[in-house]
């Protein structure tokens, strides 16, 4: 008898799990099943100042599950100008304060920061399982370096850059160039000097036209996936 | 001979020519460059010997600071 009992006991325990199931996957929206998508990829930047912090921001926003954020500096008052950070948290390390403005604006994002100078085989290591790593570093070194070593060694590895952001206005000469696996954002020729520093706007375009080259590209996979969950 | 230059389509007099004649050719005079031929990095002392040949992909970035 007792066992009889068990047996409808497991039915009517899986009928509620099955229809739940069901349910839950037929509810989904088109919009929710692209955040659904978005929190399973990875995106690696590299350097979190003007482009990484903005670019971090808005893939955080669009709802990409997990960041891996690597930079060695601080925040200082003037990176305030144009860098996603907030007055309260001059002298913090950048990736901290990054993660923390990452979580108040969705706290089950997954953010691995890294406290360091990347070298060549730390772009390797620490990205390696990105589905997209961005290029955000300010000197032009460090930006052959990470194109280098990714091209070299993660063959096939998308990588967007931003190269050519300084000063303002000259919304129109900025423009997106793609060459295999490695994406160009910006006007290729606008360098930072005395008279013509970085500005707020420009950087922020030149870091959102990265995060949303980020999202096309994590993008072409969606329907591959959608199709295997249905 | 016909290459394709920043994804733009380009006509060479010569039928081949090194990186470096290309990059003096065609007025790149920036001292931070990448170099890609056909998806492959071209490291910095290949330059001079390395020959670029009908029908190649090859990218130019100016490397620029500013993040």
């Amino acid at each position: 008898m007792n066992r009889f009992f068990l047996q409808i006991y497991i039915l009517y325990i899986s009928t509620i799990f099955l229809t739940t199931f069901l349910l839950y996957k037929m509810e989904l929206t088109y919009p929710e099943k692209v955040r659904r998508y978005l929190s399973k990829c990875t995106v690696g930047i590299a350097g979190c100042g003007g482009l990484g912090s903005n670019c971090a921001i808005s893939l955080a926003r669009a709802g990409v599950g997990k960041l891996i954020i690597a930079d060695f500096d601080i925040v200082t008052v003037e990176n305030l100008e144009r860098q996603y950070y907030f007055h309260d948290q001059v002298n913090k390390l950048k990736v901290l304060a990054l993660r923390d403005n990452i979580l108040r604006i969705d706290p089950s994002i997954t953010v691995k920061p890294f406290d360091l100078k990347l070298c060549s085989s730390d772009v390797i290591e620490l990205f390696a399982g990105c589905d997209v790593i961005v290029e955000a570093f300010d000197k032009a070194e460090m930006k052959q370096m990470i194109i280098e070593a990714v091209i070299n060694h993660l063959p096939g590895k998308p990588l967007v850059c931003g190269i050519g952001l300084a000063g303002f206005g000259k919304t129109d000469l900025l423009k997106v160039i793609r060459t295999g696996n490695l994406i160009v954002c910006g006007d290729q020729m606008s360098e930072v000097t005395e008279t013509n520093p970085l500005t707020a706007p420009r950087v922020g375009i030149v870091a959102n036209m990265e995060a949303n080259e980020v999202i096309e590209i994590l993008m072409s996979k969606f329907k591959t996936w959608n199709e295997n969950i249905a | 001979m016909k290459i394709l230059l920043n994804n733009r389509k380009e006509t060479i007099e010569s039928e081949t020519i090194t990186v470096n004649e290309l990059l003096t050719l065609k007025n790149f005079t920036w001292k931070m460059l990448v170099i890609k031929i056909n998806g492959t990095v071209i490291k910095r002392h290949e330059y001079d010997s390395l020959q670029i040949k009908e029908g190649d992909d090859v990218a130019v970035i100016h490397l620029i600071t500013g993040g």
